[in-house]
């Protein structure tokens, strides 16, 4: 099966199923090598995560993750975030993202990222999320960022 | 220019040259920058124009021990990142004494066609 029968498979499933289509991701390309994995989901919310890994440091004095790492997980759960909003799959595109870094994500330490889908219309999708690496609390980013739609939404 | 990380090992990432005195560095397409199917995932984008804004950032320094936290990262995707080689360069717009504006933009086929742009903010902790 080709990378592309699998996703077309986890995503034109009934409905949109988030942990389907993240235990196939998991297996393939980019955040399947970081290693990202499936929390949780709401309405409008889905909630990813991955653990600390030496390979995913950005700054070796200190052992902190690159940026790269944490905008993936990010981008993944606002992808998500609107899927499971919209309840099923809808082909788009992230046409920004910012992330402010709150403080450094300790290492050794899992990384979570929850991200919502707050505003839907026909052409964009607006998101924003946190991550923190154990307490929601005392979060290390802030995201907020938009995806455009490929094709008319619902 | 200082050892690149190993998340830059991870991206497959290596220079390759410089462009207006700033040095270039180059991701090769593969499994382990891939989004959906195709296409490259945009959070390795952001990766790799991180490693090019950090590096710019580097060269640029007045000398010293200066460490760069990394204050906010801000990325336009501007088009689709095909199975193609990308390349991705920095540019320091202002080089202050606590805080660094650094530019990136990245591209497949020709610098004049942008496939990703990035702005990031950096503080600078000197001593």
């Amino acid at each position: 099966m080709s990378d592309s029968d699998h996703f077309s498979s986890a995503i034109h499933a009934s409905g949109f199923e988030p942990t389907q289509f993240i235990e196939t991701a998991r297996m393939h390309g980019h955040s399947g090598k970081i290693g990202i994995r499936y929390n949780g989901h709401g309405d409008d919310w889905v909630e990813l995560s991955f653990d600390w890994h030496e390979k995913l440091v950005g700054d070796s004095a200190t052992g902190t993750i690159a940026s790269g790492p944490n905008i993936t997980l990010m981008d993944m759960a606002s992808s998500l975030s609107i899927w499971v909003r919209s309840g099923r799959y809808i082909p788009q595109v992230t046409l920004d993202l910012r992330v402010d870094y709150l403080r450094p994500a300790r290492p050794h330490h899992t990384v979570h990222g929850r991200c919502e889908c707050y505003r839907m219309t026909r052409s964009i999708a607006f998101m924003r999320g946190q991550a923190h690496d154990g307490d929601p609390q005392d979060p290390l980013a802030h995201v907020a960022g938009t995806f455009i739609f490929l094709d008319n939404p619902a | 220019m200082i050892a690149l990380p190993p998340y830059a090992d991870l991206l497959g990432l290596r220079r390759d040259g410089e462009r207006d005195g700033m040095p270039v560095l180059a991701m090769d397409f593969g499994r382990q920058v891939l989004g959906r199917p195709g296409f490259l995932h945009g959070g390795a984008i952001s990766g790799l124009l991180e490693m090019a804004a950090f590096a710019a950032s580097h060269r640029s320094g007045r000398g010293g021990a200066v460490r760069i936290k990394p204050v906010n990262f801000t990325v336009d995707f501007m088009r689709a990142g095909r199975e193609l080689p990308t390349h991705a360069v920095g540019h320091v717009s202002r080089l202050g004494k606590r805080i660094a504006n650094v530019e990136a933009i990245a591209w497949q086929e020709s610098p004049d066609v942008p496939i990703a742009a990035a702005r990031m903010n950096m503080l600078l902790v000197r001593g």
